[in-house]
């Protein structure tokens, strides 16, 4: 005689949800808790390092969207970059620009946190894309550097 | 004599106008109620929300106040600021008392509900037959609500609902009859006063047949028909809004509040209890009749319409006159035996009996699960 038609599969049930119900919630509070996301991350827009960059224009031309802007100018025997935009409102951070990248200059960035209110912000200048701390480098295509960055989270190990 | 009743006592004893002796105590117990309604309903929102994230492995509402619990307010404002819609062709005088009638039956019912022995507003010796008829004007609101509306989805989702209540009325009154043998008493002081046990344990059948009856008179989730949002956008108060959708939901709750009251005076022994006092352990149960409530919402899947149905008429009434017979027969022969000495006998027979109909109930009438269909 199997009893859970008798009601016993409607206390298994009930079992099951308090057990749920003692467990730690599983919700991360966003904007106070953040996730670390992955060592390949293809996040905030570029980070662009100007003491690498020659001004070659690789970048400019493997971008499908034709999204870059290089302006240089000759300074004795070398370029300097004068221009580097980026209209990140057509980017889709697909990560060619900074694989065809031979000087290792472009790299994708780690934040993601990248609406902005006005439209002449999403264009980003030279100034912009230079790493600074809230803009650190990803190991896209650089896996030296991915090896360095700490490991992602992931939800599924947590109890 | 209950407080209130001491308050006029005075007033006529400090040559207060007659009339004044009568009114003032009124519109004082109606404030208390209306009071003690409004801050349950907030508590019980709030534990409903609460809970029902922790069941769901999510912290629930935690941003409005500390953890959380101004969230009901920050709704009601959102819901108050809204417009107040009244569809074209709407019975304007219907649709306008709907959840007027719907919210003053469970501050109605809350009249007689003593929170500790002499709190309460009025003690009617027809106590327990007051609450049973008063909570019937909810299937009442409902179809006024459904009917005043002229929406067909409110009107399918009213007449859903006022078939499941009347339905599930007839196996809760049955399991109510067992209690009322027992403490020999309508008055709801007096089954309060008579349970030297609770009566969840002499009576363990009827409690679930009037833990399950209640829950869908409240049309909460696992026989939430009426609202099925899958199937009738949101059920007979679809086009409500505003003010007097925060009616509903107060409505909704309230009735929630009023049936915890109702469960933890006549079946968990009211305010009785050791430590604490006795209002608090009042208020203790009916948090915890509350919490099982969630429990219950957080498990189940919504049943059919059908299953519904028979799961009231061909397994609950049945088991709820199996139960009244026994009870019956137990109280026949009270005398003999002396019950009110030595109650733990009655306890665990009952407890045997409620396994072995609940069993037979299952073989005979109504399995659930299987997943047939038998139209």
């Amino acid at each position: 005689m199997k009893f859970e038609h008798y009601g016993l599969g409607l206390a298994k049930g009930l079992v099951v949800t308090l057990k749920h119900a003692l467990r730690r919630p599983m919700t991360t509070q966003y904007p106070e808790e953040k996730l670390v996301v992955s060592r390949r991350f293809r996040g905030y827009e570029l980070v662009w390092y100007e003491d690498k960059c020659t001004g070659c224009a690789t970048c400019a031309k493997s971008c499908p969207q034709g999204n870059i802007e290089i302006v240089t100018v000759q300074q004795g025997d070398l370029y300097k970059v004068q221009k580097f935009e980026l209209d990140t409102g057509r980017c889709m951070a697909c990560g060619l620009c900074v694989e065809a990248c031979p000087y290792q200059a472009l790299y994708m960035g780690m934040g993601y946190e990248r609406a902005r209110y006005r439209r002449r912000e999403v264009v980003l200048t030279k100034e912009d894309l230079k790493p600074s701390p809230e803009r650190q480098p990803s190991g896209y295509a650089y896996p030296e550097v991915a090896e360095k960055l700490p490991e992602q989270t992931l939800l599924v190990y947590r109890k | 004599m209950g407080i209130l009743g001491h308050f006029q006592k005075w007033l006529v004893e400090h040559s207060v106008p007659d009339w004044a002796s009568y009114v003032v105590p009124a519109l004082t117990g109606i404030i208390i109620a209306l009071l003690f309604l409004f801050l349950m309903i907030i508590v019980f929102i709030y534990l409903e929300r609460r809970g029902l994230g922790r069941f769901q492995i999510r912290p629930g509402p935690n941003r409005a106040g500390p953890w959380g619990v101004l969230q009901a307010f920050a709704d009601f404002i959102k819901i108050v600021t809204k417009e107040d819609i009244v569809p074209y062709a709407a019975d304007k005088p219907v649709h306008f008392l709907a959840p007027v009638v719907s919210f003053f039956s469970a501050i109605m019912i809350l009249a007689v509900i003593p929170i500790q022995k002499d709190a309460y507003i009025t003690n009617l010796n027809i106590g327990i037959l007051y609450v049973s008829a008063i909570s019937s004007l909810g299937a009442i609101a409902i179809f006024m609500a459904g009917y005043g509306s002229n929406n067909k989805y409110s009107l399918i989702a009213a007449m859903r609902g006022v078939a499941q209540l009347i339905s599930y009325e007839v196996p809760v009154l049955l399991a109510i009859a067992g209690v009322l043998l027992i403490s020999g008493s309508l008055g709801m002081v007096d089954i309060v006063e008579s349970q030297n046990v609770p009566f969840i344990l002499l009576q363990p059948l009827g409690f679930l047949i009037f833990f399950i009856g209640v829950g869908a008179e409240l049309n909460r989730s696992p026989s939430d028909l009426m609202e099925a949002e899958s199937e009738l956008v949101t059920g007979y108060h679809i086009e409500y809004s505003g003010m007097k959708f925060a009616l509903f939901y107060l409505g909704e709750y309230g009735h929630m509040v009023v049936a915890s009251a109702v469960m933890t005076t006549i079946y968990l022994s009211g305010w009785k209890g050791p430590i604490l006092p006795p209002a608090m352990w009042f208020l203790v149960k009916m948090v915890l009749v509350c919490l099982v409530f969630v429990w219950i919402r957080a498990t189940f899947p919504r049943i059919r319409v059908d299953q519904l149905m028979s799961l009231a008429w061909k397994f609950l009434l049945p088991l709820a006159l199996l139960n009244l017979f026994a009870t019956a027969l137990e109280v026949m022969w009270q005398d003999k035996i002396g019950w009110e000495q030595f109650p733990w006998p009655f306890v665990f027979l009952n407890l045997g009996l409620a396994i072995v109909f609940i069993l037979v109930g299952s073989k005979l009438l109504f399995k659930t699960g299987g997943g047939q269909v038998e139209v």
